[in-house]
């Protein structure tokens, strides 16, 4: 609830929505209702709806254009190159929902069955959701507000039937606002195993992950730990390394180590990334040799080895 | 589940309520004193607007009889302090309002950023809340007298766009400078944006592309880190009939200057980078010559 007037009696209270100064809030229908005491049933619901999902994956940043979507592609790749692990990649990006075209997966389409949503299949064991797989053309604007916006993240954690999951990947568009509360809350009765936060170099980058890392402490979603984007550039020709995003401050590694949190990598910056992104394929099929390739890998494996310390306390676990 | 594009019935219901006509004419008296306004958009994340934004004001402000205005409504990310070497300040309340912080004579900023008690705090805030803050902005700012007020906004189409429009849509906007890099994930993203100007009757001044190529400084090569898979924003611009003001390649001098808080335009002045900046900045301020205000009482200094 925000913009809460001046002596609001709180949205729990008997007198909530009916008091003198509930007048003229915009909270005041909802709180007179009583809807606003009890939490949202859909959190229940989509607790039920995951339980058939082993380990859910954030990927955040407080910056924008560091790479997150390109991460969470290629860490849903990189999972479900092991055919026996099932992989789920949602972008809750509704604004600029990247992952269909980095998937390869433009004009493709949902369905709807009796048991939900069918996500769009790349392979028989990597699954994705997308605003974009919404949309009559890639270029349609979605020009919602907040609480629209939050409505179709509640859908696509209630309503989608992912099946069994081993990895649920959550791709977040850039800030601390209403996609990320909203998709905090909603899992709040889930397990999330944590957060992975994405950054570049330099301090205007670093700034930002700095606000990213106090709200995950704030909402207590555990961090996994830090990729650093856009490490280094080597030139093809003579391959005199250049700092195009100079760590003016340290990078990552500076800020890992006074957060105590784990880096788990350096990407350095690669021209095959974008191709292969605009392309709709997997870079670490396009390039596998590349330093770049290499070093998702070794971040991937960071990440499983994280889950498999972390198991989910769930008993009842519905296993494939 | 279709009709995802687009205002939604809701939305526009929601506007009704929230946006009452008696603050978008304050703000349009508010802003009387403002010859033009411009807004640097992206659909895009981390292409540059920030960056754009602070330069295109420090190079307005060279001349120190232009009055240069910059408001950074990111409310989430505010890049502004920190790349105009302004952490750390602090907004005062006057009677007329709320003073802008100076960096030049000519020169004054506002962000949240200089709201927060340290730069490292996160403002978790959901949409209505940061509507809030941007009407405080746009009515509550004392700015004065000002040839030139920027507007830098975070990624997207969402609360903060739609805020900024609905609010200034009785203040005269000249447009907005469009920021994309020229790959073809950020291009998707600019079309939205643009779509979103339509949309909301927003004239564009043009595109710019940031990150068009890094010419290695030892052997001079080119490389197209982010590649323009389908011909980058000039195809773009050539497609859609819009102006393409200018193409900025990669310099690490860009990114030095803007953790420092410098200005790239004065650290590196020779560079190719800041030429194209600087033919950028010519462009729009003809686009804003030609298209004077039609208010007939604007105050002039």
């Amino acid at each position: 609830m925000e913009e809460v007037p001046q002596g609001c009696p709180g949205t729990g209270s008997a007198q909530a929505g009916r008091g003198a100064s509930c007048q003229g809030c915009p909270n005041q229908r909802l709180c007179a209702s009583g809807a606003g005491a009890a939490p949202d049933p859909a959190i229940e619901e989509i607790k039920e709806k995951l339980k058939t999902v082993k380990h859910k994956i954030l990927v955040l940043s407080g910056k924008g254009g560091v790479g997150k979507s390109t991460f969470s592609a290629h860490l849903a790749h990189g999972l479900a190159e092991d055919e026996n692990t099932q992989v789920a990649l949602l972008d809750i990006d509704i604004c600029g929902p990247s992952i269909p075209k980095m998937m390869g997966l433009e004009g493709e389409q949902v369905h709807q069955s009796g048991s939900g949503w069918s996500p769009v299949f790349l392979e028989d064991n990597l699954g994705v959701m997308s605003v974009g797989f919404l949309l009559s053309s890639p270029d349609d604007a979605v020009i919602w507000r907040g609480p629209k916006k939050n409505g179709m993240i509640k859908q696509f954690l209630r309503d989608v039937d992912w099946g069994e999951v081993d990895y649920l990947i959550v791709d977040t568009p850039p800030g601390t606002s209403d996609e990320h509360l909203s998709a905090v809350q909603y899992l709040s009765a889930a397990h999330v195993d944590g957060a992975v936060i994405i950054t570049t170099p330099q301090e205007v980058s670093l700034q930002d992950v700095r606000k990213e890392i106090s709200f995950c402490h704030k909402v207590k979603l555990p961090i996994i730990g830090v990729v650093e984007n856009m490490s280094v550039f080597v030139c093809p020709k003579c391959k005199k390394e250049s700092q195009i995003f100079p760590p003016t401050t340290g990078g990552a590694e500076v800020l890992c180590q006074d957060l105590k949190i784990p880096l788990l990598g350096k990407v350095p910056l690669d021209p095959h990334i974008g191709k292969s992104c605009d392309k709709g394929q997997s870079f670490l099929i396009d390039a596998p040799d590349s330093p770049a390739a290499l070093a998702y890998r070794g971040i991937i494996q960071k990440i499983q080895e994280f889950c498999g310390l972390h198991q989910p306390k769930e008993e009842h676990l519905i296993s494939s």
